[in-house]
């Protein structure tokens, strides 16, 4: 029988299944960070179990890290900090700490560490664990709940989810990429479109992309509500392994959605048809492409959406001016999403209004985009060059918008207060954040 | 997990769609290490508009709008809602995790089809007392599913990992059948 990717994936890690009880999954790959783990930890210590299998399970400090000297860490994020450190220790769990190098946010170390391979089932107390998915993992985020039943049995109680396929044909115009293409498609489908579904990205538009594209469209599947994001993996996702000491397995091949599969849903995206996109509210589905003007509300949420954001229906999206640009974040903070905002700003100078910062995904983005020069080519433009951390993506550390500030910002959510209480939050790609930090205003890249 | 068998309440009606886990605990709360004390939290910044409904009206039922709970997965949303003295509540639509997560704590979602949510909302404004019952699986006397597994977890408060562990014969099968493709140890 004709089976999806998602379905020979779940099908592979079946521990028990039993009448009338939810699947008992086997997780592959655990990730942790400090924020969602410490009442886990404590969960286990309460009740004298261990942690199953230390050597699948990996801790990142990511959330609440400070990115640069400016303002130290408030004494809560220390404690949580140091919980994860002290947990770590005990139950055995190799943590990738600040200032060891490897440290990073969390779905930016798993990839770039070779631990996110095709077909594993990879949890995360994060909703944006659906990058992983870029391998053709499933790949899920999870609460503190299920953290602690995973640290416990390396497996988790899952029902079985609906299947979605977006397929995205034609070829895009120059400028147009990966974080318009899911922005497109969270505002096609809404941001209850995916819920209770994994969607699997297909098609021509999909299959030339990089695999740091991929990580950009899979992350932001929870934004359209879907539990998980898939692409089946293909020579792309074997060559970016093989840089990370991952040889090629041969079941890998067959981890591709068969002729014929059939989905729950269907979509289809031509992205020759698709624009710039800047999201105008308060939620990543109410977005428009860089072209057109702030919508007329549709309902009172919109309504109550553009008075939040300060926007009058009609202005034209360019003439938004903005007061601070974010360049990071586990959608856009890797080496190609850097080296895509760089070549806009080379040479250039931020506008004077603006306040712009690049905050690398991991330590090893940061060596690297060093090496590379690209953090002179910010520096010299007027962006602040930072360490790696989740930084002004969620405004948990001391990266934070002051209330009323607007921000162009590379992330994941535009809701309210998201980067800061009372902030405006703007999703752009990275391209248009940087030309969007020279001009002031939304802008496409001269 | 604290058992749940029904609540007879009146209810809060928050209508609102797409009410995000930022919104119901923004993230300046989730540096605590403690599972207890979210509940001041819950909504901080609506909260802060006296014309908020939580400010204006009081029960152990929310009636939410669809897609309640969407975005991040922090569990501190269900502890928040919980710890404030919700014990259940009615929408048509959830975040995925957001349901999970309260259903692991004993924090009752109830999803029923949008028109019925309207009109217990119209009951909830009129002021009236309704009860939501897991035995009977009814809530405002509409019918809802849930999935026997998940209501016996609830109604004796059962500890899931404890379950789990008692399959430890099929996960050691399950684990020398199929050797870790990855290790977290080298990295």
């Amino acid at each position: 029988m004709s089976r999806t990717l998602v379905e020979k994936v779940w099908e592979n890690h079946v521990v028990r299944r039993e009448e009338g009880l939810p699947d008992l999954l086997y997780v592959d790959l655990h990730l942790v960070h400090e924020v969602t783990s410490p009442q886990a930890f404590e969960g286990l210590r309460i009740a004298g179990r261990r942690v199953r299998r230390p050597d699948l399970t990996v801790a990142t400090m990511d959330h609440n890290v400070a990115t640069g000297d400016d303002t130290p860490l408030d004494p809560l994020s220390q404690q949580q900090l140091a919980a994860l450190e002290r947990n770590c220790a005990e139950f055995g769990v190799p943590l990738l700490a600040i200032g060891s190098g490897r440290e990073g946010i969390v779905h930016v170390i798993g990839p770039e560490r070779g631990l996110t391979q095709p077909g594993l089932v990879i949890v995360c107390g994060d909703s944006h664990t659906s990058t992983h998915g870029a391998f053709g993992a499933l790949a899920f985020g999870i609460g503190t709940s299920e953290v602690e039943h995973v640290l416990a049995t390396q497996t988790l109680l899952q029902r079985r989810p609906r299947t979605m396929r977006i397929r995205f044909a034609g070829e895009p115009a120059p400028g147009v990429g990966a974080k318009d293409y899911v922005l497109a498609a969270i505002g096609r489908i809404g941001v209850d479109g995916g819920l209770g579904h994994v969607v699997e990205y297909a098609g021509p538009a999909i299959d030339a992309l990089s695999m740091e594209g991929r990580m950009t469209i899979c992350n932001m599947s929870i934004e359209a509500g879907a539990r998980a994001g898939m692409i089946a993996p293909d020579e792309t996702t074997a060559a970016y392994l093989r840089e990370r000491g991952v040889a090629e397995r041969p079941e890998w091949h067959d981890l591709r959605s068969d002729e014929g599969a059939v989905f729950d849903r269907e979509v289809e995206i031509d992205v020759s048809a698709i624009r710039p996109q800047v999201t105008w509210g308060t939620n990543p589905g109410m977005v428009v492409s860089i072209d057109d003007a702030v919508p007329e509300p549709a309902d009172e949420a919109a309504e109550r959406a553009l008075a939040y954001m300060g926007l009058e229906p009609g202005t034209p999206i360019r003439e938004i001016g903005v007061d601070r640009v974010f360049i990071g974040s586990c959608t856009n903070s890797r080496i190609e999403d850097l080296r895509a905002a760089a070549a806009v700003v080379r040479g250039k100078r931020v506008h004077p209004q603006v306040r712009a910062m690049v905050v690398p995904g991991s330590a090893r983005v940061k060596a690297q985009a060093e090496v590379e020069g690209l953090d002179r080519i910010f520096t010299a433009a007027g962006f602040e060059w930072r360490r790696a951390g989740c930084s002004m993506c969620l405004g948990m550390n001391p990266d934070v918008l002051a209330p009323g500030e607007r921000c162009a910002s590379t992330s994941n959510r535009n809701f309210e207060g998201r980067q800061g209480a009372g902030g405006r939050t703007h999703l752009v790609s990275p391209a248009i954040a940087a030309a969007t930090a020279l001009a002031g205003h939304f802008e496409v890249p001269a | 997990m604290k058992p749940f068998r029904s609540v007879t309440s009146r209810a809060v009606v928050l209508d609102r769609p797409d009410v995000d886990t930022d919104q119901i605990v923004p993230k300046q709360f989730l540096k605590r290490i403690e599972r207890a004390g979210f509940g001041e939290f819950l909504f901080f910044d609506w909260r802060k508009d006296p014309d908020f409904e939580l400010n204006r009206q009081e029960g152990r039922i929310l009636l939410a709008g669809r897609n309640f709970g969407c975005g991040s997965s922090r569990e501190h949303a269900a502890w928040a809602l919980q710890d404030h003295g919700f014990e259940a509540i009615v929408a048509p639509s959830y975040g995925d995790i957001f349901r999970q997560n309260s259903l692991k704590i004993g924090l009752l979602v109830v999803t029923l089809p949008e028109e019925q949510v309207r009109s217990l909302m119209e009951r909830g404004r009129a002021g009236e007392e309704l009860t939501v019952d897991l035995e009977a699986r009814t809530a405002g006397g509409h019918p809802f599913e849930l999935d026997d597994f998940t209501r016996t977890c609830l109604l004796e408060g059962l500890d899931e990992i404890g379950l789990t562990l008692r399959a430890e014969n099929a996960i050691a099968v399950f684990e020398a059948a199929h050797p870790a493709p990855t290790s977290t140890l080298a990295v």
